[in-house]
């Protein structure tokens, strides 16, 4: 079991002025599912890169395998040992086969060789087969969803002979049921003696699965730790180095009605939803992806119809077109695909938190006027404790909660009555996680509407007044999470 | 739409084949002449140079590039050549000259590959600069004069095949043959090698490709390079038929096998198409302008009506995108 199968030690790196990596121990055993935790910028990435070979570490580090030391590894060298890494973009070929795709390093290793597909199918049988996956090696990888598309991923590292396989938050895209199944194979791969690192922003799964836990906190070890009696609570603190809270929001706040839903039902989607949101309050609405939240949340924000039921807003009944209606109506909807559709990427800071308004933002008429718009962006950035360095800057130049900060800070800019937030923690540091949390808890204090969609049983627990839970499509149960424990309300979502 | 297809295993390929067949079989009952060899053979004889064309073209379709100065790099090559041939060599050679033309069209091919590499432009502008420079220095250099004085081997056709038929015979010629040759060696580059793998890989994510250790440069410079070899092929074929080299004969060519290229199941993305889908593309659209020639509809609805073939065939595949998007998901 304690067997080593690699040891990195004195590793360091330096960009420019930053030490992003300051003396760090890494160790992995053979056959173990270790976690490499810390928040964006912790340097996770940066030790990944430096024991596959593309990064160059400062001199004095020390590559242990078995009983040989190394004092430098190329990329050749570390696959050669049998280190890969699957990154989350996974780097597949969309248009080529399941099998095409797990033989493709042939391709580029013997390019003149005539190639069999017989030969691929076969062999990449022998792969699935030989680790107990579920894939057809004639499906198109564009056809595939992104768990199945992971296990193609993993079928290529294993077909290249992988021993050691880094997997860069494998589970980010997942359903539960998905990250299971996924967490299920990781499990057997240790098992034949593969050593896996995982690196995961869910705390949860992570200590389910994982034998010890890495962490790193701003380029420096901050120790490895066995999960057993490990909770996370005590890992968000070793990554954050603050003491987070961890409690559900003192009293339930409801002032008004402000939004009614009554019978709302759309075909394929979502029956018989009926809640009422009152200004101040924060609404939770969880359950399992795919259980019919966000399609809500879009009939809300009047990018989809319903087909029956009915919507009041302040009494008053609802009929959304479009969503520029919703916005009309002060309902905002912050999406939970921040990368491609909560901002446009390239685009700077200033024109991403001024999108929403940019008709007042107009002196004279007709013509915008930047100094509006710096304006209008320098208050949410303040507001929001937003760390920018030049709002000229593409947003994309952000860490992930700064962006999510950015986003907000676009709908906030709409004074919103009812607020819909879409899972707004993804790809979001735990530091940062709270963060955001203040934030919402703010805006609901001082007295919008909060729709909290959420299949993080714990952020929904510290922060819903009240929590809707729903499964295929209709809510099964409501929650008073100050009333219950998070384990409890985990459970209600996964039953 | 696309799903069905891709269940029932009959992909773009399989539609348009039977498409065409189906065409063939109502014309060959509206018509007198389409169901003769003759006209088969010639439909074969006058769309080798758009099918050398179009196997090159589809190559640079799949590494997710576009080129549309192909046709008049042809052209380039047919005065380039010729002029070589008969200035300094005293007339040239069948060997001599094919050769020629593939290494002057590679060269041409490649100055595109370089740009678009060493510089990192789109590829559609680079050849729309390309597509300029190229005619714009052929017109200057040739003041626009053909060159009807061509050597005896290029003038004379070559008979391959001579079968006799209702009115006098039928004959199938050399540029046919070339075109099989070049049909089944680009093929076989792209489907049976690792190295035509890597250009599908490489068009469908060039990321990955990149990553996986593929050769950037080696992608780009096949593609182009391989187009502009066949350029130059088909430009020499073109000449060899019309017994003649025209500076404005190949221009205007471009987009029209563009289009048959994408009907036979190319996208401008990347990382899709076929040999086999480029050439029964063009295909289909010369067994419409044949039919339509021979039950006497006037030519100038030849152009409306492609275009309408064409506008059907991407929205018909395109169908999956139109359903509601909770059916969509369930499909995916």
């Amino acid at each position: 079991m304690s067997e080593i199968a690699i040891r990195a030690r004195h590793v360091s790196k330096v960009f420019g002025q930053s030490r992003v990596l300051d003396d760090v121990e890494f160790e992995l055993r053979r056959g173990e599912v270790l976690c490499l935790a810390g928040e964006n910028g912790c340097g996770k990435s940066t030790l990944i890169k430096i024991i596959n070979g593309v990064y160059k570490p400062e001199p004095g580090i020390e590559f242990t395998f078995g009983d040989e030391t190394l004092s430098a590894i190329s990329p050749m060298e570390a696959r050669s040992r049998g280190i890969h890494v699957i990154w989350q973009d996974l780097a597949l070929f969309p248009h080529l086969t399941v099998a095409e795709n797990i033989v493709f390093d042939d391709y580029v290793s013997t390019p003149w060789r005539p190639i069999s597909y017989k030969e691929a199918l076969t062999q990449s049988r022998e792969i699935i087969q030989q680790f107990g996956l579920n894939l057809d090696p004639t499906a198109r990888v564009d056809g595939l969803s992104i768990a199945h598309r992971q296990l193609v991923a993993i079928c290529r590292v294993l077909r290249a002979g992988a021993s050691i396989i880094f997997m860069d938050e494998p589970t980010a895209s997942l359903t539960y049921k998905e990250v299971q199944a996924l967490l299920a194979i990781t499990r057997s791969l240790a098992e034949k003696g593969i050593s896996i690192v995982l690196v995961s922003h869910r705390l949860a799964e992570v200590l389910e699965v994982c034998q010890r836990v890495t962490v790193l906190r701003n380029g420096l070890l901050v120790g490895t730790y066995p999960t057993v009696g490990m909770t996370q609570a005590r890992l968000s603190t070793l990554m954050t180095g603050l003491e987070l809270e961890f409690t559900p929001r003192a009293e339930t706040h409801q002032g008004q009605p402000v939004l009614e839903l009554k019978h709302l039902s759309r075909q394929g989607e979502f029956e018989d939803v009926s809640f009422t949101l009152h200004r101040g309050e924060i609404l939770g609405l969880t359950g399992l992806l795919g259980a019919g939240r966000t399609e809500i949340a879009h009939a809300i924000f009047g990018m989809t119809r319903p087909t029956s039921g009915e919507m009041r807003k302040d009494g008053l009944p609802l009929k959304l077109r479009s969503n520029r209606d919703a916005v009309r109506h002060k309902i905002a909807y912050l999406s939970e695909d921040r990368l491609h559709l909560g901002l446009v990427q390239n685009q700077s800071i200033n024109m991403n938190s001024a999108v929403t308004v940019l008709p007042s933002l107009e002196k004279p008429r007709g013509f915008l006027s930047p100094r509006r718009i710096r304006a209008l962006t320098a208050h949410w950035v303040e507001q929001l404790k937003t760390k920018v360095s030049d709002a000229e800057l593409a947003v994309s130049s952000l860490s992930g909660g700064n962006q999510q900060r950015i986003a907000l800070a676009k709908w906030l800019a709409t004074k919103p009555e009812v607020l819909i937030l879409d899972c707004p923690t993804i790809g979001v540091d735990v530091g940062a996680k709270s963060g955001i949390f203040d934030i919402i808890r703010d805006l609901a204090d001082q007295g919008v509407a909060i729709i909290l969609i959420s299949d993080e049983a714990g952020e929904i627990w510290m922060n819903a007044d009240r929590a809707l839970v729903l499964r295929e499509g209709r809510i099964t149960t409501e929650v008073i999470p100050s009333e219950t424990t998070e384990e409890a309300l985990e459970a209600i979502i996964n039953a | 739409m696309r799903n069905l297809l891709s269940r029932t295993r009959i992909g773009t390929e399989g539609v348009l084949l039977g498409i065409i067949l189906a065409l063939s079989v109502v014309l060959a009952l509206t018509t007198d002449s389409f169901l003769s060899l003759q006209n088969l053979f010639d439909l074969l004889n006058n769309q080798s140079v758009n099918i050398i064309f179009a196997v090159g073209l589809v190559v640079v379709l799949i590494a997710g590039g576009i080129d549309i100065s192909f046709a008049v790099a042809a052209s380039v090559v047919q005065y380039v050549v010729m002029t070589v041939l008969i200035d300094t060599l005293g007339g040239g050679s069948w060997p001599l000259g094919i050769l020629l033309s593939m290494l002057v069209g590679t060269l041409l091919g490649l100055f595109n590959a370089l740009l678009i590499h060493r510089f990192r432009i789109v590829s559609i502008i680079v050849t729309i600069g390309t597509f300029n420079l190229f005619f714009g220095l052929l017109m200057y250099f040739t003041g626009g004069v053909s060159i009807y004085d061509i050597p005896d081997w290029l003038y004379y056709s070559i008979p391959l095949l001579d079968l006799p038929a209702e009115r006098g015979s039928a004959t199938l010629y050399f540029p046919a043959a070339v075109m099989t040759v070049m049909v089944v060696l680009t093929w076989f580059i792209l489907a049976r090698t690792g190295f035509g793998r890597t250009i599908y890989g490489f068009g469908s994510s060039p990321e990955a490709a990149r990553r996986s250790g593929v050769s950037v440069w080696k992608i780009h410079a096949f593609a182009y390079g391989w187009l502009g070899l066949c350029a130059g092929v088909a430009g020499l074929m073109q000449a060899h038929i019309v017994q003649e080299v025209v500076p404005n004969a190949l221009i205007g060519q471009e987009l029209p096998i563009l289009a048959a290229v994408v009907l036979g199941g190319a996208t401008l993305g990347g990382g899709r198409g076929s040999v086999l889908g480029a050439v029964l593309g063009v295909l289909l659209l010369a067994v419409v302008q044949n039919g339509l020639n021979l039950l006497g509809v006037t030519p100038y609805a030849f152009r409306m009506i492609v275009g309408l073939i064409i506008l059907i065939a991407i929205t018909t595949s395109n169908l999956g995108n139109l359903l509601p998007r909770s059916t969509r998901a369930k499909n995916v």
